[in-house]
């Protein structure tokens, strides 16, 4: 994974506040409205999503995710809809504006890498590469193949290359068209569970590296945790919440909160590191709190970005002096909320600031005597570290 | 020399025929099986029945509507008359309209296989990567179908070369003109000559054999392949 790294973190500035009244198009970011209706289905979007960093689409299957990236790229045609990227109208049927495909700057990839089998892997990249004007190649070539490990495969086809191989190649391909806006449908869904591990390193490089707008459709939450700053949740057409990773990961009242998955995303700064026991201490942002995990050496200063699994905070009413657990943080309870599972609640705390879910059974909620406003010690049995 | 000149003129006149019957064929029947296999109108049905028909019609049927309609009475015919072409029976121009009907499904069916197998994937693949529709039509929709165009030209040239009724309705008999060799042999047979008519006609079931050999045998590597 790559070390030297600068996450670009959160927009400062949430673009959807700026265009919230009265917007015109001329703001940054992503302004969509669509309206589709194929057989029983109907997607009734109105979106505002920020012009630069990941924005996931997250939901389940049916939800619309890929309808949503269609119409975007222009391949699926609203009944009624508008369009709007980084100032440049897209798509306005009010006034019957429908710029094709092809025609639009961005860059698509689709769930199998659809590479052309008749061409090379040089001659899959070429293509899209040779088809837009050279003054607006931002990327070259063998910068892209770099950037996904694929320089050593140029001479080949397509049908000779491993799944994750191709899905690599079908980014670089995108890439190269210099996209100012990059759509990923489920990029790693076809992919098991080890090519999946290949390709997100590449994936946070390119978040990292790359200064475009990038639409992520996912129904898988640790991929939305571990690349998105945004995430807009899709539920049977509509969209049920937009805002902020931190935010809307946090929120028990959305479905993401049920899954086993459930977890929180938190920027922190590495403070310290202890050589002999090979321990991190990271600032968390908005406090004095701190958490502390088993690393390799990292400089202080260094932002990173830590995953928290609901179903590895548990609850304490007072703090144990003697643990085994690294991170025991004073902490308030916020909101509580039925898990999936009945016998589990789900808990959404605050720490300095910082938010935390925890899940925890039903019993040790009413043995705690739990209530909204309740001061208690969360233990963090474990957290995960990206670069 | 076992083949006369007649022989020799009639096989010249069939290449002929056959190789302006594909090139036509390729150029008319690209977009037929292209919109036939892209389209969701309801007149795909009827329009590919009719692609269809000369698979099923006895040649004989072709050749005496195209008669009656490229005729000096026909629709066709007055046409073709006010122009100043005069009229299509019996010229090698006639020949070659009957043999681009008549061979049309042997084109088309083909290149409507190869195209609907693409898929939509691989233009959509294009159009995100700004090539225009025509640009992805010739960058990536013939190269992916290249076996089917290759099915669809050596089929259409064979099945021009073997016809015989609609020739010698629409074309008669005239040496040089619309003479081809299936209509030579046939000419030797009723002639008893059947010395000559062995020439020819061996000559033909070599020369379907080994056209067929080389389509089937392509066709099994491009399939290893893909």
């Amino acid at each position: 994974m790559a070390e030297n790294r600068v996450p670009i973190g959160f927009p400062t500035k949430r673009p959807e506040n700026a265009m919230a009244h009265g917007a015109t198009a001329v703001s940054a970011g992503i302004h969509a409205s669509f309206l589709v209706a194929q057989g029983g289905f109907t997607l009734d979007l109105d979106l505002d999503l920020p012009g630069r960093g990941v924005t996931a689409i997250f939901g389940h299957s049916g939800s619309g995710k890929t309808t949503l990236l269609r119409c975007l790229a222009g391949l699926a045609q609203p009944k009624t809809g508008r369009l709007c990227v980084n100032g440049e109208i897209w798509l306005d049927t009010a006034n019957g504006v429908f710029m094709p495909t092809h025609k639009r700057p961005l860059g698509y990839v689709f769930q199998e890498a659809s590479l052309f089998r008749h061409l090379t892997v040089t001659g899959n990249l070429r293509y899209g590469l040779n088809r837009v004007t050279p003054a607006s190649r931002r990327v070259e070539l063998s910068q892209a193949a770099e950037l996904l490990g694929i320089s050593h495969l140029l001479q080949r086809m397509p049908a000779g290359l491993s799944g994750g191989e191709r899905q690599r190649v079908a980014i670089a391909r995108a890439l190269l068209t210099s996209p100012r806006l990059l759509l990923l449908d489920e990029p790693l869904a076809s992919l098991d569970q080890k090519r999946k591990l290949e390709i997100l390193p590449y994936l946070e490089r390119l978040h990292d590296e790359l200064d475009i707008p990038v639409l992520y459709v996912s129904h898988a939450p640790e991929e939305v945790a571990r690349l998105a700053d945004y995430l807009v949740l899709l539920d049977n057409g509509r969209a049920v919440a937009s805002g902020p990773i931190a935010d809307t990961l946090a929120s028990l009242d959305l479905p993401i909160a049920m899954t086993d998955d459930a977890s929180v995303v938190i920027q922190g700064i590495v403070a310290s590191y202890d050589r002999t026991y090979e321990i991190l201490t990271l600032h968390l942002p908005g406090g004095h709190a701190s958490l502390r995990v088993v690393h390799a050496f990292l400089p202080a200063g260094k932002r990173m970005r830590i995953i928290v699994r609901a179903r590895d905070v548990s609850l304490a009413s007072s703090a144990q002096e003697q643990s085994s657990v690294l991170n025991v943080l004073p902490a308030t309870v916020i909101e509580i909320a039925a898990a999936a599972n009945p016998s589990q609640v789900m808990v959404r705390l605050d720490v300095e600031g910082t938010p935390l879910l925890s899940r925890i059974t039903r019993y040790s909620h009413d043995h705690l005597q739990l209530g909204i406003g309740k001061r208690v010690w969360a233990q963090v049995k474990a957290v995960s570290l990206l670069t | 020399m076992p083949l006369t000149h007649a022989d020799l003129e009639a096989i010249w006149l069939t290449i002929q025929l056959a190789s302006l019957t594909t090139v036509l064929l390729l150029i008319l029947g690209t977009p037929v099986a292209w919109w036939l296999a892209r389209t969701r109108s309801r007149l795909k049905g009827p329009v590919g029945a009719v692609v269809a028909l000369p698979l099923v019609l006895p040649p004989t049927v072709i050749g005496f509507y195209l008669l009656v309609v490229t005729g000096p009475n026909g629709y066709v015919g007055h046409l073709t008359q006010e122009m100043g072409w005069g009229v299509l029976p019996f010229t090698f121009a006639g020949l070659v309209v009957g043999s681009v009907l008549y061979s049309m499904p042997f084109v088309v069916q083909p290149l409507q296989n190869a195209f609907e197998a693409i898929g939509n994937r691989p233009l959509e693949a294009a159009a995100t990567l700004r090539a225009s529709p025509w640009d992805c039509f010739f960058s990536v929709v013939l190269p992916l179908a290249r076996p089917g165009v290759v099915t669809a030209a050596t089929l259409g040239f064979a099945h021009t070369v073997g016809e015989f009724g609609v020739v010698l309705m629409i074309g008669g008999n005239i040496p040089g003109k619309t003479r081809v060799v299936s209509v030579q042999i046939f000419d030797h047979v009723e002639a008893m000559e059947y010395v000559q008519a062995h020439w020819l006609a061996g000559g033909m079931v070599i020369f379907s054999f080994f056209v067929l050999l080389l389509l089937y045998s392509s066709r099994r590597t491009r399939t290893a392949y893909g």
